[in-house]
């Protein structure tokens, strides 16, 4: 052990028990609580709004509540969508302690209106080293300002049987994404389910298209508002993707179908494949189809001198900066990303997803297990955040709108980037 | 009288004329009945693709009983109930009185305060979404039925002023008078002499009311979220997130959440088209 | 003792002035709170921009400037979009006017059972918006629909469904929207037939006039109450047009049915909105279409108003 890293441990003992004990060689949480008694009110609001990781976090609220006896908890749980426009009034005035949302561009607003709490130094405690790979999507102007809980790989999940009916394999080149495409289609059935109802999900198109055929930095640049939307290397990005439009290898009509209501399109056999966050895994299986015929391969290849880039959208935890209890919410926090209750609460049983702390294990199934090897050692371009985290929130929602249209009228490119380009100029200059 | 009553056509015509009927109103109704259709289907048929054609099994109980027992339903509708009811107490009693004091009273601004209700009655909106938002929030409201209740009421009194002071012009005014030669204070005017008479604009009003409010999206969507307050028009697209949309639990709502207006229209029908027509004849 | 007693007296000599305005006092308060005040500030916002959280930045006429193109930059294509459709609903909205007209003329009858084909046609009116809109948006399935299927027999076929081709959704959500409002249109007919006086009808037969010169010369007169009110409900219907997009087409496909008050709702309050100025500005504009109408409205209403007394 270096003297740095005592003189670190020595200043955070200071300022937490936690630090202390982790220092002392005390691992076990449940010492926590004798060492350090957290008292008062922690009021957390949660937009886990779905069956399971509503579960997960009334879970959580119980145990971190059973080694603090004298903190009172007060959980809400709020609805996942309505979260996203209600965050701003839960924010303002008399705000709970600890909050939901996600990582990167989209903590922007609250940032930049001085809601979210920097907790730069929380991330400078020892054991945080663990969670290094997620520090650059937390962090905004060089400070951090939440930790991450969960994430997720997007990916091609695929129905084997099919693949192996017409004798295909995983592609792992563009040109072989497209002949296995063509053989389908030969064969009467579609590539692709996607639903764009509601926009989002060409946005994942877009974001491996882009980051494939240009890279990772390419992209992070293009979101960051500092290239044209109508530079040419954009415009490559949009021919490699309607090659695959014009081979009729999405399903029709999906501009209206949510990606829910896409899904009976790959249940049903008339779609092989669809490109997807590792949470749609649940909702197959949910429809019928068993892990024999279902599986996952990684986004092809299609510009061999650029790294693969993945996109894997992080979920957080935040601490207002009006937190009236900060040291139990910073508490929760290190409580929460640490290796024991990481592997627990992203377990199949749980969320289902993979672990931000490095020291968590990961949970005994195929989808996760494929999907952490490739983001830990065949993603050496990047992670991406996803489109509508990486743009800015403006960018994001009229560009969406544009990878919408053009997937529907691949001719009206010039006037979509045209007015991208326009949106893009009055955001960023 | 007009068009030529059926009665002094041919026969034939008659005949034609009756047999259209049905026909025509079950064309015009052909959207409600599919959703009934809809929410006797078992899911099965949707995945597929059998939407219109005979159910392949009767699944009524099934889909109502999900809607009842094992969603957020019952509270969505009893929110609707706790923001229409105090709603259309609120609006009714205070455009009575408004209404009574611009129908009875003759001073100045009298018609420039209606004119104003009446204008605020007709304005868009979208141009009182954002100052009126702010203001519940700040009134720490948001997300509550009180919030959403205290903003119908203001909104709605206005077209409920209009109506009650028309109807209050209409009435007798000797009778009022005399009352005054008598010596009665003017609130007991109101309560003992007027409001009586009014009985019938009342019961007009409070079913409109009910009706406009429980419909209402628009608001319930910027003033509220989540099955807390929400009433049912906001809360009815919830089955649709769960997991893919789900058609039969969505009809099954559906129809719930029409019942109590339906039931309001078919109980108070005389009411309810007067206060609607309010106007519509001389 | 004797200050009480002047106050009663000075109540009671002016009892008949004060009473009116003690009456109107909570109807006034709760109107100015929530509708008067915040048309002004919502003024007051757009000339700001504003994200709703931190303060206020003033800037002017520019968010006016950029909705409209004014200067070197162009009109906002969305806004564009908007006001086009916002007129195209405006348009085809009236057509509840003359179907309420034909629906009632067709139901004016007296045969048994009329009474409940008369609720039976109302009905729809009832219903939420977002219960006309969902059954609607079914209605147009692309393929399963029965819309889909009933086209399907005469060979077209629309692509991607009434409700994801940019050229129909409008018109799609605009036919959905006219089916409650052709029966209100229907019942406010109804009743106006109802009034219709009997001896000039009988006195235009004698003098030979029948089918449409009769109801062209000698009823339609007559239903003219009916009709301003139709029109009226059926304008501010098709201008307040939100709850059916929202619902149907949540403005797409790309964009294409946005109308103001959809648009405005976007810009402030959705997911990746929160440009309270900019929203305020278009409310602005929605306001002053608005006006033109309300200033109509007001204008017959005085009218009739002087007539009366």
């Amino acid at each position: 052990m270096t003297e740095a890293y005592w003189e670190d441990t020595m200043h955070s003992i200071l300022k937490t028990s936690l630090a202390a004990l982790v220092a002392f060689g005390a691992t076990a949480s449940t010492a926590m609580a004798d060492a350090h008694s957290l008292s008062g009110e922690l009021r957390i609001t949660s937009d886990m709004s779905n069956p399971a990781p509503r579960a997960v976090m009334e879970g959580l609220v119980e145990d971190f509540g059973a080694l603090h006896p004298e903190l009172e908890i007060d959980l809400t749980i709020v609805d996942r969508e309505a979260w996203k426009t209600q965050i701003r009034n839960a924010l303002g005035a008399n705000p709970p302690d600890v909050v939901n949302w996600y990582a990167a561009n989209r903590m922007r607003p609250y940032v930049d209106a001085g809601l979210f709490a920097d907790i730069s130094d929380l991330w400078a405690e020892p054991e945080f080293e663990a969670l290094a790979s997620t520090k650059g999507a937390m962090t905004l102007d060089d400070k951090q300002w939440g930790v991450p809980y969960t994430y997720y790989q997007w990916g091609v999940y695929y129905r084997k049987d099919i693949f192996d009916q017409y004798g295909l394999s995983e592609p792992t080149t563009w040109e072989e994404e497209m002949a296995n495409c063509q053989t389908l289609l030969d064969n009467g059935v579609k590539c692709y389910t996607i639903g764009t109802k509601f926009l989002w999900t060409a946005g994942g198109w877009f974001d491996y298209i882009n980051s494939r055929t240009n890279g990772y930095d390419f992209h992070i640049a293009l979101a960051r508002g500092e290239i044209e939307w109508t530079d040419d290397r954009v415009r490559q990005t949009f021919a490699n993707w309607r090659q695959l439009i014009d081979m009729g290898a999405f399903i029709e009509d999906h501009q209206n179908y949510s990606w829910q209501e896409a899904l009976p399109f790959m249940l049903n056999g008339e779609a092989a494949s669809y490109l997807m966050g590792n949470f749609a895994v649940a909702a197959m299986r949910d429809g019928g189809l068993t892990d024999d015929q279902l599986d996952f391969y990684q986004f092809p290849v299609i510009n061999a001198s650029v790294d693969y880039a993945e996109d894997a959208p992080t979920d957080t935890f935040h601490i207002a900066s009006g937190a009236q209890n900060m040291d139990a919410a910073k508490e929760f926090l290190r409580f929460v990303t640490s290796a024991e209750v990481q592997t627990e609460i992203n377990g199949g049983g749980a969320l289902g997803q993979l672990p931000v702390n490095a020291n968590a294990s990961i949970d005994d199934d195929k989808f996760l297990e494929q999907g952490f090897e490739m983001l830990s050692s065949n993603a050496n371009g990047g992670i991406m955040q996803f489109f509508d985290r990486d743009f800015s929130a403006e960018m994001a929602s009229v560009g969406m709108e544009g990878l919408q249209e053009f997937m529907v009228f691949p001719d009206s490119l010039d006037d979509i980037l045209a007015r991208l380009e326009e949106t893009r100029q009055r955001i960023y200059e | 009288m007009f068009p030529t009553p059926i009665q002094k056509r041919p026969r034939s015509a008659q005949i034609t004329y009756q047999a259209f009927l049905p026909v025509a109103l079950i064309v015009w109704l052909l959207p409600l009945l599919a959703v009934a259709l809809f929410s006797i289907k078992p899911d099965a048929d949707f995945t597929n693709g059998n939407y219109w054609g005979v159910p392949s099994s009767f699944e009524a109980f099934t889909n109502y009983g999900k809607v009842f027992f094992e969603s957020n339903m019952p509270r969505y509708l009893l929110n609707s109930l706790f923001i229409t009811i105090p709603t259309v107490i609120g609006a009714v009693a205070l455009s009575c009185m408004a209404g009574f004091a611009l129908g009875v009273y003759k001073f100045k601004g009298n018609l420039l305060i209606f004119f104003i209700f009446i204008a605020g009655n007709f304005v868009p909106f979208q141009i009182l979404m954002v100052p009126v938002r702010d203001l519940t929030v700040s009134m720490n409201l948001y997300d509550t039925k009180l919030g959403l209740v205290l903003f119908h009421v203001a909104f709605q009194t206005g077209f409920c002023t209009l109506f009650m002071r028309n109807f209050i012009r209409a009435l007798p005014f000797p009778l009022i008078e005399a009352a005054r030669v008598e010596g009665v204070a003017e609130w007991r005017i109101f309560l003992y002499v007027v409001l009586p008479l009014m009985k019938p604009a009342l019961a007009a009003l409070a079913v409109l009311i009910f009706t406009f409010i429980w419909n209402d999206y628009f608001w319930a969507v910027v003033l509220t979220q989540g099955p807390d307050a929400q009433p049912v028009t906001a809360g009815i697209t919830e089955f649709n997130s769960q997991f893919r949309a789900a058609y039969h639990l969505m009809s099954a709502g559906s129809i719930v959440a029409a019942l109590p207006p339906v039931a309001m229209f078919f109980l108070m029908q005389k009411h309810f088209i007067a206060g609607l027509t309010l106007g519509a004849v001389k | 003792m004797s200050s009480a007693d002047t106050n009663r007296s000075w109540y009671k000599r002016n009892e008949i002035a004060i009473t009116p305005w003690l009456f109107l006092l909570p109807a006034m308060l709760f109107f100015a709170v929530y509708v008067i005040i915040p048309i002004g500030q919502s003024f007051w916002i757009s000339l700001h921009e504003w994200d709703g959280l931190g303060d206020k930045t003033w800037v002017g006429t520019a968010n006016y400037e950029r909705l409209l193109g004014i200067g070197d930059q162009n009109i906002d294509r969305k806004f564009e979009v908007s006001f086009w459709n916002n007129l195209r609903w405006l348009v085809l909205y009236l057509l509840a006017i003359p179907a309420g007209l034909f629906i009632a003329l067709f139901l004016n009858q007296t045969v048994t059972g009329i009474r409940l084909y008369k609720s039976l046609f109302f009905f729809p009116f009832v219903i939420s918006q977002v219960v006309v809109g969902l059954v609607f948006s079914w209605f147009y399935l692309p393929n399963d629909g029965l819309f889909d299927v009933i086209i399907g027999w005469f060979g077209l076929d629309i692509r991607g469904g009434v409700l994801g081709n940019p050229n129909t959704a409008t018109y799609g959500i605009i036919a959905a929207g006219l089916w409650p409002q052709t029966a209100y249109c229907m019942i406010l007919y109804l009743t106006g037939l109802n009034a219709v006086d009997p001896e000039q009808v009988e006195a235009a037969r004698l003098d030979g006039a029948k089918g449409r010169k009769m109801l062209w010369y000698v009823i339609l007169p007559q239903l003219k109450p009916a009709t301003f009110i139709a029109f009226v409900v059926t304008i501010i219907g098709a201008l307040r047009s939100f709850d059916l997009i929202s619902v149907m087409t949540n403005g797409g496909p790309f964009g294409s049915t946005r109308v103001l008050s959809f648009y405005m709702f976007e810009e402030s309050l959705s997911e990746f909105g929160f440009r309270m100025g900019y929203g305020a500005a278009i409310a602005v504009v929605l306001f002053f279409i608005m006006l033109g109408f309300i200033v109509y409205f007001l204008w017959s209403m005085y009218q009739d108003d002087k007539g009366a007394r």
